[in-house]
């Protein structure tokens, strides 16, 4: 099976590719159109700012393409946020893949700090990426801004209010949190991905 | 609801854990990355990993057990030790750690906390500091606590905060190595007018010690050493009982 990350200006990505490697497959990292289009599987990963990594994007008319990617995709962090319409970080216009807004953390009680930075649980799971889960499980969270839930959220997650933990959407999959560092949890998450 | 963390912390000499370490089950006790697999297996949240090798040579091998932990430790992991510039920080993380933590080079430069948080993003700076009570109030200290400084550790914690430290990590030197609690007192105080998680550090005895680090002093999360690595404190005996005392825990 092939599998494309797409190569851009966000951090983290090591810790995707390691992760995959412990599933067994070996990906590629890559911005070259051919190998992102013509890959089983394409997952785009990263941290990083909404802003500086959409302008990357942009300038690498590499947002045209996710857009465009028939195969199944899996947005990880930052790459979730940014396959929505718009993010509060910076005012910036993203891909517009989900029909969804991500907005900034405004806590309310001062035991929740900006970022959530730990494990939480996933509740209310429905999508075969989450096949074999029969309770709330632990997922590990660093962000500080957040996709409210809406018509494509397939799972949620709750911390200042509940929001989407997951989205899907036609060929496209997404992730709030990090399934390369949420233990075998994460792996199976990644795995359900893989087997699709 | 977001669970408070449990990090075990490892020490590193040339590539090694170092403290005797008595580990039930283990092949070689001094291999960071079996050791790091068994406290995640266990149920630990994080790692720490501490270089504590002053030489070059020494860097270099730690650089590479980085790259090597990241391959197999499926948890997130934090190092420090040794970090005195931005090419530092990139260093470690392009071998793949998670998170770094600076110490004594925050208090010299603090600006390098601007810079990593504006490069890398604030998630992946960790703040250390070692703090002492004195006739002054509590005052940070340099160079693994061998030399005290001018500065205020609450205040020095909400600069770093500001900066853009992503975490801050206390150790409290009375507290340290006494097994007699954490510094519940001086954890509330940073917990309540800080706007980023703290973990607390030191003094870690029982498992009553850690309820407490949570419920009084309000902490992120709890790291600990020796209880762990002697086998005083299971982790998983340790998260269930927390769990019981009403504490959000993942298990």
């Amino acid at each position: 099976m092939e599998v494309a990350i797409v190569k851009y200006n966000a951090g983290n990505i090591f810790s995707v590719m390691n992760a995959l490697e412990r599933c067994g497959v070996s990906p590629v990292l890559t911005d070259d159109f051919e190998v992102l289009q013509s890959a089983d599987k394409v997952i785009f990963p990263g941290q990083g700012q909404a802003h500086t990594t959409m302008t990357y994007l942009k300038e690498h008319k590499l947002d045209r393409l996710i857009r465009d990617l028939r195969q199944p995709v899996l947005g990880i962090c930052i790459g979730m946020q940014l396959m929505c319409r718009h993010s509060e970080e910076d005012d910036t216009d993203c891909l517009g893949i989900f029909d969804v807004d991500v907005l900034k953390f405004r806590p309310t009680r001062k035991e929740d700090k900006v970022p959530q930075m730990g494990w939480n649980t996933i509740t209310d799971t429905k999508s075969e990426l989450f096949k074999g889960f029969d309770k709330p499980e632990f997922v590990y969270y660093v962000h500080s801004f957040y996709v409210p839930t809406c018509n494509d959220t397939i799972a949620t997650t709750d911390y200042v209010q509940p929001y989407s933990a997951a989205l899907h959407k036609d060929n496209f999959f997404a992730v709030q949190f990090h399934p390369e560092k949420s233990g075998s949890v994460g792996e199976r998450i990644i795995r359900n991905f893989l087997d699709r | 609801m977001l669970a408070k963390r449990i990090i075990p912390c490892l020490d590193i000499k040339d590539g090694q854990t170092v403290k005797g370490v008595n580990f039930v089950g283990l092949r070689s006790a001094g291999d960071p990355i079996e050791l790091g697999k068994a406290y995640s297996e266990q149920g630990a949240d994080e790692l720490v990993y501490l270089d504590i090798t002053a030489s070059h040579e020494g860097r270099k091998t730690f650089t590479e057990l980085v790259g090597r932990i990241a391959k197999e430790i499926n948890i997130p992991f934090t190092v420090g030790g040794g970090i005195n510039e931005l090419s530092d920080v990139d260093r470690l993380l392009n071998a793949g750690a998670d998170k770094v933590s600076i110490n004594s080079a925050a208090i010299r430069h603090p600006e390098l906390i601007d810079e990593i948080a504006q490069h890398f993003g604030s998630q992946v700076c960790v703040v250390a500091i070692d703090a002492k009570q004195t006739a002054n109030g509590w005052r940070c200290f340099l160079n693994g606590g061998r030399l005290e400084t001018e500065r205020d550790l609450f205040q020095w914690a909400k600069e770093a905060n500001e900066r853009g430290a992503g975490e801050i990590l206390f150790t409290s030197m009375d507290h340290d190595g006494v097994k007699q609690g954490f510094a519940n007192e001086a954890l509330d105080t940073l917990s309540s007018t800080l706007s980023i998680p703290v973990i607390a550090s030191g003094g870690a005895g029982t498992k009553e010690h850690f309820r407490d680090a949570f419920k009084i002093g309000h902490a992120d999360a709890a790291l600990a050493a020796s209880v762990f690595h002697f086998g005083e404190i299971g982790i998983k005996e340790l998260k269930n009982y927390l769990r019981t005392e009403g504490i959000s825990i993942r298990l």
